[in-house]
């Protein structure tokens, strides 16, 4: 019954969350792959008013007038390049949740190879380091191995 | 990081992320993410066709070019472009030459609040349907341009444009900009 009920609220959640992602206005397409690009650049052009939003979540007006053109666009036949391009020249690489790879994007591109690469080796040196039994030994001085030999000489003597 | 590393020196380690991430925190406090770079500076002004407000004559990018401008994107339902207004026509009255782009508004509301306050522009481009501003990047009125003699943008302003902002940043820009014209 407990699963019955984590499975229903589950299926309910995920209604509400695609309910609160849909946008006030509707546009007709006369293609449904027309209306699927769509979805996809709406949701991948971010909003340079509200900027942790895309502009099919957002009701800014601006996102208004970029989904406007965007359909506009995209009923003019332009290509998916051609309407990033147009944005970019437009509001700059900001508009894009992925930005082009420049010079200026490079660490952004690339911090995420190099912190797994960093994080690997990081794992290797600490599990090597725990694979050599005899470092501790080792690490004793020659003045503390004498010292502890004299330990253990007194300790044997009764 | 090698194994041979003093074990002193390991000890440091959360210490030094530690300040590594401090700086970077305290860089990010004195920036402002609503502060975007345009993606036209040290390019040209979009070319345009549209009326001057209140009349039918249509104004297109010559006809207001030729001169260091600031070119004011504005709106009356635009509460922050009423607070910077009386900035504006204090800056008109000093000879600053300022266009005017009435944006998404309507002329009637636009003609009766120039009326009422003081009309500091030289012209007023009415982009009804805004696209003008769309060319120009704008992502919220009141944002202000600087535009050269030749008609290419040098400078963008988001916001209000007081007293501070046009001496620490419009100002010096300005009066190169000026300069470089004359000379």
């Amino acid at each position: 019954m407990r699963q019955v009920c984590a499975v229903l609220l589950f299926i309910a959640w995920g209604l509400a969350s695609t309910a609160a992602q849909a946008v006030i206005e509707t546009y007709e397409f006369s293609d449904a792959q027309l209306e699927a690009r769509y979805q996809d650049l709406s949701g991948e052009l971010r909003c340079p008013k509200c900027q942790n939003q895309n502009i099919a979540d957002s009701n800014a007006p601006i996102a208004q007038d970029l989904r406007k053109l965007l359909h506009q666009q995209l009923e003019k036949g332009a290509s998916d390049d051609e309407i990033l391009e147009y944005m970019t020249d437009r509001y700059g690489e900001f508009v894009r949740y992925r930005p082009r790879f420049s010079g200026a994007t490079l660490l952004l591109w690339l911090a995420p190879g190099i912190l797994l690469v960093l994080g690997l080796l990081i794992v290797v040196m600490t599990l090597r380091g725990r694979a050599k039994p005899g470092t501790g030994e080792q690490a004793l001085t020659e003045h503390d191995q004498q010292r502890l030999r004299d330990l253990i000489a007194k300790a044997e003597k009764p | 990081m090698g194994l041979n590393m003093p074990a002193r020196l390991k000890l440091f380690i959360p210490l030094i992320l530690f300040g590594v991430l401090a700086l970077f925190l305290l860089r990010g406090l004195s920036l402002d993410p609503k502060e975007l770079p345009s993606a036209l500076i040290d390019k040209p002004f979009p070319a345009f066709s549209l009326p001057a407000l209140g009349t039918e004559q249509m104004l297109n990018q010559d006809a207001v070019s030729g001169r260091v401008a600031l070119f004011n994107v504005w709106a009356t339902w635009c509460v922050s472009c009423r607070v910077e207004h009386p900035y504006l026509t204090e800056l008109a009255q000093q000879g600053v030459a300022i266009y005017g782009i009435n944006y998404k508004d309507e002329d009637a509301a636009a003609l009766q609040w120039l009326q009422q306050l003081g009309d500091p522009y030289i012209a007023n481009i009415a982009d009804r349907e805004g696209t003008l501003g769309l060319d120009l990047g704008v992502y919220g009125a009141p944002e202000t341009y600087l535009v050269d003699a030749q008609g290419v943008v040098r400078y963008r302003h988001v916001g209000v444009v007081d007293e501070r902002v046009w001496t620490t940043l419009l100002q010096p820009i300005y009066a190169q900009l000026q300069d470089g014209g004359e000379g």
